[in-house]
């Protein structure tokens, strides 16, 4: 079926979706970065550096983990990628390795990016230190009072954080700042976009980067399980990076189901969500065509999810066709069922998983499978961010 | 005969144009603030539809683009707005605003509302241009809207060419790598571009936008094109006036003068 074949074009198109609509003030940065991205990655120099990077300094590979009481309890094989492990606590930190060493190849001098939690931030701050890099990071006003751990992070990394003072001052009005700092700075300065979001080639090459997390799970699932394909694959989406690298090796093996999890906040119908799939149209927002909130005339809506890190209100191009062409399941979660799970996690295999990893925990309640299914369920990112979160939540 | 085409015929420098949001300061200034700057003797009207997200524009469009929608603007109210506007509206109309409202309102009802109630032209920056030629040019074209594109200091000439290859109506220069608002002088590096521009021998007409504020950054835009572009200098007398008609007056009277 020519439809279930996940696959970006020339026009960084999958499907309908994608694409690159953005300000001509722009074009020439997203010009040079897509006439010479896949042939930076693919040099060897580049290969190298990316590869030394995440053994040594990230720690990869990420364990692929077989969580016995979680199994016994949900009667199936289920298997966590340890993404938590990472250095910085998430997976955030594999795109930025992969998008500093482009940027010094293409002679920039100086980074931006947009945070909504701050984990992307963190990382990105990380790698300018590792990089000696100035790097500057525009968060949501509101973000930057809801996550101040994470922007005192990444001051102490060296990073300038600027906060975004427009809308709803959360990530996507993050987002339009960075856009606007790139437009401002188009010469010396590369954007490191943290999702698989954004015009052309930014979301395949992110999805790229993160990749790394399915190829190790194809070799450590031979090992465990002699065989490379899972019966299925679960990670949550806010913009969807996590699940591009849980999926991306899975895109095009038909046997295996790709389970996308998103927050439905308050509940999906409440008007506090970020169920995108439920609730979006396509639309155009940060130079894609992709589903999203928005109003009848076409204004952004602002979502709601308990996880910084889902409150997106689109997802990124490559999920809005997996979910139109059937080839990906998606489930919303609540705030509520995602914080149980959180807590069920601990008490069963001893690890806090970060609120947005949670959600795609709770889908194993939502899903069918069989009892002998091999599940693995992308474990993005640890919970110490989300302590606040937890204790505030207090049902424990 | 399109207006924007007249206008290039009859006139060939000192043009100005005059951008505000559609809904600011009040849901209902719309006409009233065209009238005015028809009045005070500006060439072009640009009408800025509101958008949640306006990634090309400074901090004093975001504001007005934001109190605006929350004045209760819609692209469906505007063209309600805009029935009558060939009563009292004699000089070019341009809508400009950002993809995604447009496309929600249907491209295909836009431009047909466009026509009807007299639109000239469109500019969309967040519309690339393969997009434009392989899916919307013939329906601009069979409505009479002419499509503006923008060029900035780092567009290539290869890519000037193709823009000035299918565009027609005239082409927005941005004065420099930067989002719009307003600036205090004309650095030599732009006044080398604009030249640089004026000396390919482009078919269209040139504008020039952003951080045009002034009299004199007016005169410097129009001595090295057919005129320039003021948007944010233009919202900030809107905020901060009591009298629109008045001060909409005295302040083009003060650039053009």
């Amino acid at each position: 079926m020519d439809k279930a074949i996940i696959k970006v074009d020339e026009n960084g198109f999958y499907g309908q979706f994608g694409g690159a609509y953005i300000p001509e003030m722009l074009y020439p940065n997203i010009e040079e970065l897509r006439e010479n991205y896949e042939s930076i990655m693919a040099s060897g120099d580049f290969r190298e550096e990316f590869d030394r990077l995440l053994r040594d300094y990230v720690g990869r590979p990420t364990p692929l983990y077989f969580a016995n009481r979680l199994s016994e309890k949900y009667g199936a094989k289920i298997y966590l990628k340890r993404e938590d492990l990472c250095h910085t606590g998430a997976h955030k930190i594999n795109n930025t390795v992969g998008q500093i060493i482009l940027a010094r190849k293409l002679n920039k001098k100086r980074i931006i990016a947009e945070t909504g939690a701050g984990q992307h931030g963190v990382a990105t701050a990380t790698v300018c230190a590792l990089m000696g890099m100035e790097c500057t990071v525009y968060m949501g006003a509101v973000d930057m009072e809801r996550q101040k751990p994470n922007v005192e992070r990444m001051r102490i990394l060296g990073a300038n954080v600027v906060p975004a003072n427009s809308g709803s001052k959360t990530l996507k009005d993050a987002t339009n700042e960075a856009m606007r700092q790139w437009i401002n700075n188009p010469v010396d300065t590369h954007y490191i976009i943290g999702s698989v979001v954004g015009p052309h080639p930014y979301p395949e090459m992110v999805a790229r980067f993160q990749s790394v997390i399915s190829a190790e799970m194809k070799v450590q699932l031979m090992e465990k399980e002699g065989r490379e394909n899972p019966d299925l694959v679960i990670a949550c989406v806010g913009g969807g990076s996590n699940a591009a690298g849980a999926f991306y090796h899975y895109y095009n093996q038909a046997d295996v189901r790709l389970i996308a999890v998103e927050a439905a906040g308050l509940g999906v119908l409440s008007g506090k969500s970020a169920a995108t799939t439920v609730l979006g149209k396509p639309g155009i927002l940060h130079g894609s065509r992709t589903l999203l909130m928005q109003t009848a005339d076409g204004q952004v809506v602002e979502p709601h999810s308990i996880s910084a890190g889902l409150d997106y209100p689109g997802i990124g191009p490559v999920h809005a066709h997996l979910f139109d062409s059937g080839r990906g399941e998606f489930v919303a979660v609540e705030d509520e069922h995602a914080m149980q799970a959180g807590i069920e996690l601990s008490r069963l295999e001893g690890i806090i998983p970060a609120i947005e990893s949670a959600h795609a925990f709770h889908a194993l309640k939502q899903i069918k499978y069989r009892s002998s299914d091999v599940i693995v369920i992308n474990l993005s990112g640890r919970g110490d961010k989300d302590l606040e979160t937890y204790i505030k939540w207090g049902n424990y | 005969m399109n207006r924007i085409d007249q206008l290039f015929q009859n006139k060939k420098k000192s043009i100005l144009s005059i951008y505000f949001t559609a809904g600011f300061p009040g849901l209902q200034d719309t006409l009233p603030i065209m009238e005015a700057i028809e009045a005070a003797g500006a060439d072009i009207i640009e009408i800025g539809v509101p958008y949640s997200d306006p990634i090309a524009d400074g901090p004093t469009i975001q504001e007005s683009n934001n109190q605006a929608l929350k004045n209760g603007m819609t692209l469906h109210l505007l063209f309600e707005q805009l029935q009558q506007m060939r009563e009292k509206v004699s000089i070019p109309v341009i809508l400009m605003g950002y993809l995604n409202p447009v496309v929600q309102y249907g491209m295909d009802a836009f431009c047909k509302k466009c026509k009807e109630v007299g639109v000239d032209g469109l500019i969309l920056p967040d519309l690339p241009m393969q997009q434009y030629l392989s899916e919307y040019k013939s329906l601009f074209d069979a409505h009479d809207l002419r499509n503006t594109f923008l060029i900035s200091p780092q567009t290539s000439e290869a890519r000037i060419r193709e823009i000035d290859q299918n565009t027609d109506g005239f082409i927005y220069m941005v004065s420099s790598a930067s989002i719009t608002g307003a600036r205090k002088s004309v650095s030599p590096e732009q006044i080398a571009y604009f030249e640089r521009v004026k000396a390919m021998g482009l078919k269209n007409p040139r504008l020039i936008g952003f951080g045009i504020s002034d009299s004199s950054s007016f005169q410097t835009a129009a001595a090295h094109a057919h005129g320039a572009i003021i948007g944010s200098a233009f919202i900030h007398v809107l905020r901060d006036s009591k009298d629109l008609k008045k001060d909409i007056y005295q302040y083009i009277q003060s650039v053009i003068s």
